[in-house]
């Protein structure tokens, strides 16, 4: 194989790898705006405290991995809850400007937490993925790779099936659908909406668990957390299936503009990268990938 | 049985729609509840079913009562579970979901093992359901989604159904079919059922009993075969004057109609 494909296939591994962790964020998003409308702008905060919250169990206070992760989870479930009881119920009916602003408050909010413990400095996490590599042909694959982008793929098939299949999930998509609606056959909205972020709150903490394990643990993670919108957007916002092709789509963009286009036009490229994808797609359907089209009958 | 009490109903704190209304469905009827547009039929179903609150609407005097219990201070997700189940105006389908997730979400509060049977009971009242349970709801029909609404209201099996409206935008042939089996429903199951109607013919024509509303209270009420037979409701409700020609109930002066109702 030349060098040269050898080099694309490596850089394809590493963004679908990222991609996929971006997926799972993303989904986080979705499922928020689909039941609840909200554009939740926090959702890369909510990933940075996982992350850090995990990092203190685990590097600082010395618990095993395991137990750290559940405590994180725990942590992450109580969170949503607090958000979505805290600061969004009350502004149920407000206009979407209003909300939006809240969530922008919650992200400096958050923020501000993790600054205020962690400071700004740049850590590494400690090991909770293989850091080998696994030789195949020419190309050698980080095992870390391969564990963040098939943990991150499971949890978005068992959540996609859950809300296809559960009780709970054909609540959920009859509450994004039709609010009054599904209040009249007895569905529970605010459980649905609690529900919506304490999904998000936990997808966030994993997804930042594995990009802080890939690339350390610094306030940037917050930035690649907010990635999860041009992700969703380019999927179509309310479509699981988009948030995942979304996902991996901006990954493989973001390693190969990196790879090829970072030195010719001097760095910087890959953050940019996913946005000029984004209004091309846009551009062509509006609605994104995936994204529901208005059902409208004559 | 249910009965409203000289129930008043305020949206926004200032708008009063309901202005004492008063009115009762036994058990196991069909009881018509007549009107025009804008009279508060649908007001009066969401009272009952608690859907007032999404619309910072409130009952503000007078009471709702399901065999004694008040029904007025309960969230809906409660009066669903008490077997009150409302089919909204409009029929209000989950356009991006199956018809049988619909239906699944008919059954939300229900706990119990029978739910698969209840799908098979509802394709059997509506076969056209079942030849497209896997198809998107969105596009169905128009007669398709109302019949939809109805048999997501079936899954709850819920002793008691709100209807309003199933008439709305639909042919004649359809109206009658729907009617149809509204009332097998009732025969079958025994579900009582409060069914709001602007067409006062179909709805009378299955009914047991029936009350006439405008402007937020119950003007004439009686049994459907007298209100058939009633002159005003022949002439303003189901459209024929007392030689039998078609007149729209608009043509004719406003107070009149009153004061007949009213005598
Ligand atoms: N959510 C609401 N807020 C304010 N006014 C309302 C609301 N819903 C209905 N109304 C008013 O209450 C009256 C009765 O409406 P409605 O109950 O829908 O009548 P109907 O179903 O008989 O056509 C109308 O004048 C309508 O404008
Ligand atoms: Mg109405």
């Amino acid at each position: 194989m030349s060098p040269d494909l050898t080099l694309v296939l490596q850089l394809l591994i590493g963004g679908v790898a990222i991609g996929g962790v971006y997926a799972l964020i993303a989904l986080g998003f979705v499922l928020i705006y689909k039941a609840t409308d909200v554009l939740n702008l926090a959702q890369g905060e909510m990933l940075l405290l996982g992350a850090y919250v995990s990092y203190g169990l685990i590097a600082q206070i010395g618990l095993p991995v395991p137990v750290a992760f559940l405590i994180t989870l725990a942590f992450s479930i109580v969170l949503g809850i607090t958000i979505e009881r805290v600061a969004l119920r009350p502004l149920i009916g407000e206009p979407a400007i209003s909300v939006i602003m809240v969530t922008i408050g919650l992200a400096i909010l958050l923020r501000s937490i993790v600054i205020g413990i962690w400071g700004t400095e740049y850590r590494v996490y400690p090991d909770v993925l293989p850091k080998e590599s696994a030789q195949i042909g020419p190309l050698s694959v980080s095992l870390e790779f391969l564990w963040s982008f098939g943990i991150a793929m499971a949890l978005v098939a068992l959540f996609a099936l859950a809300f296809r299949y559960t009780r709970v999930g054909i609540a959920m998509r009859a509450v994004a659908d039709d609010q009054q609606a599904a209040l009249s056959m007895g569905i529970n909205v605010r459980f649905v909406f609690a529900t919506s972020w304490v999904i998000a709150a936990i997808v966030s903490s994993i997804g930042g668990i594995l990009l802080a394990s890939i690339q350390g643990t610094g306030i940037l993670l917050a930035t690649l957390g907010l990635k999860a919108l041009p992700v969703a957007i380019v999927g179509g916002l309310d479509s699981i299936i988009g948030a995942a092709v979304g996902g991996v789509i901006v990954g493989v963009l973001e390693t190969l503009s990196a790879g090829y286009l970072d030195v010719p036009l001097g760095g910087g490229v890959r953050d940019v990268a996913p946005f000029v994808f984004l209004v091309l797609i846009l551009l062509v359907k509006p609605y994104g990938l995936f994204g529901k089209e208005r059902i409208e009958r004559v | 049985m249910l009965a409203l009490n000289n129930v008043e109903v305020m949206y926004d704190k200032v708008i009063l729609v309901l202005k004492g209304l008063s009115l009762e469905v036994p058990d196991g009827r069909i009881v018509a509840l007549l009107g025009a547009n804008g009279a508060g039929k649908s007001t009066t179903l969401k009272a009952i079913s608690g859907l007032l609150r999404t619309e910072e609407g409130e009952v503000t005097e007078g009471s709702v009562e399901l065999d004694g219990v008040r029904l007025d201070r309960l969230d809906p997700s409660e009066i669903v579970r008490r077997g009150v189940f409302h089919v909204l105006e409009g029929r209000r389908v989950f356009e991006h979901l199956t018809v049988e997730e619909n239906l699944l979400a008919g059954a939300h509060t229900r706990r119990d093992g029978g739910i698969n049977g209840d799908l098979a009971a509802v394709y059997g009242y509506f076969p056209p359901l079942g030849e497209r349970r896997s198809g998107t709801a969105g596009y169905l029909s128009g007669g398709e989604q109302q019949m939809l609404a109805i048999g997501r209201a079936l899954m709850a099996r819920p002793r008691l159904m709100l209807l309003d409206e199933p008439s709305l935008g639909l042919s004649p042939m359809l109206v009658e079919e729907i009617f149809r089996i509204i009332r097998r429903i009732n025969q079958e199951r025994g579900t009582t059922i409060l069914l709001v109607e602007q067409n006062a013919r179909a709805a009378l024509g299955i009914a047991h009993h029936g009350f006439l509303m405008e402007g937020g209270r119950v003007v004439l009420e009686g049994p459907a075969e007298t209100l058939r037979a009633n002159e005003d409701v022949k002439e303003f409700y189901l459209g024929l004057t007392a030689v039998g020609e078609k007149r729209s109930y608009r043509e004719v002066k406003h107070y009149k109609r009153r004061k007949r109702w009213l005598s």
